[in-house]
């Protein structure tokens, strides 16, 4: 992709993307990361504050059991697809998740089983039987409403920065149409009432090279 | 009226206040534009629960 193709234009501010790609993947890895590195500094340090706020918050609401990587029957943690969109921060649960899966067998985990750094992100126990009392419904017990919230809280940061890594490697996204103030008195219908708005209209890749 | 305690509420001002500021953001660049925004879309969000909040109210109060 050509350099000039990575300039774009917004909010009469010039953005240099450089390696689009890189700057994706930093963002996946580390949210505000990708930002630091196109030197759009303000945005990356709001995103790192917010995301990973988010996500620590949820993360100490459930107890620090809200993530965890399983896909075992009666305990498909469909939740950790989302809950890994911050990158690094959810690794572990991988981690901790793969070695307990080599040592479970027909649902049931080893004796033998330890998990690592103390059951950080580790997966509950086996069996897990959905209405029957296991570990996953203990953590429920015990958290209330904390591990419930912290498991959403959690996806939620992770959502977010699927937007975060799109604006790394693309700019910002365009104004929805709902998002525009309607015409006031002597502005034509076409024109946006708000600076940032018109600006984000003439959001062009490559305007700066023009 | 309401069958969690009040204080579950506090739940919904870090999320609400994440989510605007993420959401301005990935949509401006100039921090202005985006506080702008965001509190556009914090209070959108409020008003559109808000609205919700009372339907389900009036519903609950029917039957």
């Amino acid at each position: 992709m050509a350099d000039s193709e990575n300039v774009i234009q917004v909010d009469s501010e010039r953005i240099h993307l450089k390696n689009r790609t890189l700057a994706a993947f930093l963002a996946w890895l580390l949210p505000g990361a990708g930002h630091y590195y196109q030197g759009r500094n303000t945005k990356g340090s709001l995103y790192l504050v917010c995301i990973l706020s988010t996500w620590m918050l949820g993360f100490a609401l459930g107890g620090g059991h809200v993530v965890y990587a399983s896909w075992q029957p009666g305990d498909r943690r469909w939740h950790y697809f989302l809950q890994a969109g911050v990158g690094a921060a959810a690794l572990p649960a991988l981690v901790q998740g793969n070695r307990m899966r080599k040592l479970t067998r027909n649902g049931e985990t080893s004796p033998a089983y330890e998990p690592l750094w103390g059951g950080f992100m580790a997966p509950p126990d086996r069996p897990v039987i959905e209405d029957r009392t296991d570990e996953v419904s203990a953590w429920y017990a015990t958290y209330g409403a904390g591990y419930e919230m912290g498991t959403w809280y959690t996806m939620i940061a992770g959502l977010l920065n699927i937007l975060v890594i799109y604006d790394a490697y693309a700019g910002p996204l365009a104004v929805p149409i709902s998002g525009r103030k309607k015409p006031e008195d002597g502005q034509s219908e076409d024109e946006p009432s708000v600076q940032g708005e018109q600006d984000s209209v003439n959001h062009e890749q490559g305007a700066a090279t023009q | 009226m309401i069958s969690i305690s009040p204080t579950y509420l506090m739940y919904y001002l870090p999320l609400i206040i994440s989510i605007s500021l993420v959401f301005g953001a990935t949509r401006h660049e100039d921090t202005q534009t985006i506080l702008q925004h965001a509190s556009y879309t914090a209070r959108w969000i409020t008003g559109f629960m808000a609205v919700i909040f009372v339907i389900l109210m009036v519903i609950n109060w029917m039957l």
